[in-house]
């Protein structure tokens, strides 16, 4: 812990849902400003080992620092506080609510400049401006997938967690999801991914960490993983 | 029976579907929040009426004092009634919640029992002379209960459409767990939408206490027809608790005209396994 830029570090965790731990040990780390990929075969507890930054999973052994702080097991409403934000892989914006409406409630916590923080997510995705007033639940993935990530950046996280963004997006609004995710990056937000897209996923991404039932595989930086003869076989397809 | 009856039968309709508004709109906020069935609703309704009533007989006070002072018993006996049992029951099955909630019923009924005992009482004393448009009859309490609905309606359609708070009860009704990752204090909503729920319940208890008499089977009696107006609106969406409980109200009339009033409640059931059938996700249900 003698890293400066250190702002999440996950130490061998145990854990998972109920009884069964889907996590045996997994350990990662995200540096200020670094956008981290994890890849793996489906089942080895990827997106398990992003939710328990979060407090989403039970962890029984390990733990999780954030900015220093010890964040082992606590309530996901006061690791937002701490500047963590969370972007699930489904069901990710209040279908019922307008746009709008979504970006003020991931404000929920902001006491003012909420207007102005809206005016500066409007400026990434220009598109939410045009639909501010439609009902997040009737646009399309990439749309809505636009909200979620906006509703994250209301309360200025330093890291955002993203479970799978460009999952049953079509190729177009792939590319779209990873240019703004770049673009978040650039504002000093740290990214930690969960992406089946895996080798668009390395192209953008400073570190990449391969899981595989519940542990760690390998490490390395995003094109180090993506020159890795024996991990693309495995993992990236070819 | 003729055109000037069923008009004045719809009259009736009005009054008694906006009674059951305030009481769907309740159960339908609570339900799309906690995700129960709230088998308590009426007999918080006959509490909060019952609230009211002390500030008539013991202080002598007047109803439009009377209606915000039940509304705050309603409100209090909810937020009781949620962190003594049902706060405890937050991760379980709802058809156990349903079940407790059927026996917090029980108990609040009681407790009006012991307090009040078991006697008709009426909440204002003496006789309306109604007031007639045309050949339609009119009684002033009838005016005075279908306005102070629909005054209470537009509040709460303000409140959680501009709201802080109306508008986290709306993410949590739309998605708890995204609501928890963003922020909002569950909990802290949660008592919210009790207190909401309560008050409206209580509201409507002491208008149906002005429009027929006091009693401690009246919220009871009163909740099949109410879950009759949420189901048909959508339960879990407060609007369509407004179409379902005007519908609900004004059929639940215009039957008189055609069989004994005794069987009114029948038909609030008739309407609902009807539109559970049709349409199960009611009027105004999102389609899944």
């Amino acid at each position: 812990m003698s890293e400066p830029d250190l702002i999440l570090d996950m130490n061998a965790l145990v854990g998972g849902y109920g009884g069964n731990d889907i996590l045996k040990g997994a350990s990662l780390t995200v540096r200020r400003n670094e956008i981290v990929v994890i890849v793996g075969p489906n089942g080895a507890g990827k997106s398990t080992l992003m939710k328990s930054a979060f407090g989403l999973v039970k962890i029984r052994q390990g733990s999780v620092t954030f900015e220093g702080e010890d964040i082992t097991n606590m309530r996901p409403d006061l690791v937002v506080r701490r500047g963590m934000s969370y972007v699930p892989q489904e069901k990710n914006v209040f279908p019922s609510m307008t746009v709008q409406e979504n970006l003020e409630m991931g404000g929920y916590l902001r006491k003012r400049g909420i207007a102005e923080k809206m005016d500066h997510i409007f400026q990434i995705f220009p598109r939410l401006k045009e639909r501010r007033k439609q009902a997040a639940g009737s646009m399309s993935g990439g749309e809505r997938q636009m909200v979620a990530m906006g509703r994250a950046l209301m309360l200025d996280p330093t890291l955002i967690l993203m479970d799978e963004p460009t999952a049953g997006l079509s190729p177009l609004f792939i590319e779209q999801t990873f240019d703004r995710i770049i673009e978040v990056n650039k504002l000093g937000i740290s990214v930690l991914m969960v992406e089946q897209n895996a080798k668009q996923a390395l192209e953008i991404a400073h570190r990449g960490y391969v899981l595989a039932m519940g542990r760690n595989r390998h490490e390395d930086t995003g094109a180090g993983l993506l020159g890795n003869q024996e991990i693309a076989e495995m993992f990236l397809g070819g | 029976m003729d055109f000037t009856d069923l008009l004045q039968l719809v009259v009736y309709g009005m009054v008694l579907g906006s009674i059951l508004t305030l009481g769907a709109i309740g159960v339908s906020l609570l339900f799309g929040i906690l995700r129960f069935s709230n088998f308590a609703h009426g007999d918080i309704m006959t509490f909060g009426a019952y609230t009211a009533f002390v500030v008539i007989s013991v202080f002598h006070g007047p109803v439009w004092l009377a209606l915000p002072v039940g509304m705050i018993g309603g409100a209090l006996i909810s937020i009781i009634a949620d962190q003594l049992v049902y706060r405890h029951l937050r991760r379980t099955q709802p058809v156990i919640l349903l079940i407790s909630s059927f026996g917090m019923a029980l108990i609040i009924r009681s407790i009006i029992q012991l307090i009040w005992g078991t006697q008709d009482k009426s909440l204002v004393k003496g006789i309306q002379m109604p007031m007639h448009f045309g050949d339609i009859a009119v009684r002033p309490d009838h005016i005075w209960i279908f306005g102070g609905c629909v005054g209470i309606v537009i509040a709460v359609h303000l409140f959680l459409t501009y709201t802080r708070m109306g508008k986290a009860m709306r993410a949590m009704s739309d998605n708890m767990d995204l609501a928890r990752v963003t922020g909002i204090d569950a909990e802290k909503v949660i008592i919210c939408t009790w207190a909401l729920g309560g008050a409206l319940a209580a509201a409507a208890g002491v208008f149906l206490a002005l429009d027929t008499r006091l009693t401690p089977m009246m919220g009871w009696s009163a909740l099949l027809p109410i879950f009759a107006a949420a189901i048909l609106g959508g339960f879990g969406k407060p609007y369509g608790a407004i179409v379902g409980g005007m519908v609900i109200g004004i059929v639940s009339e215009l039957s008189t005209a055609v069989m004994p009033p005794a069987y009114k409640p029948a038909i609030a059931f008739t309407v609902m396994v009807i539109m559970l059938i049709v349409k199960p996700n009611g009027l105004l249900g999102a389609r899944r």
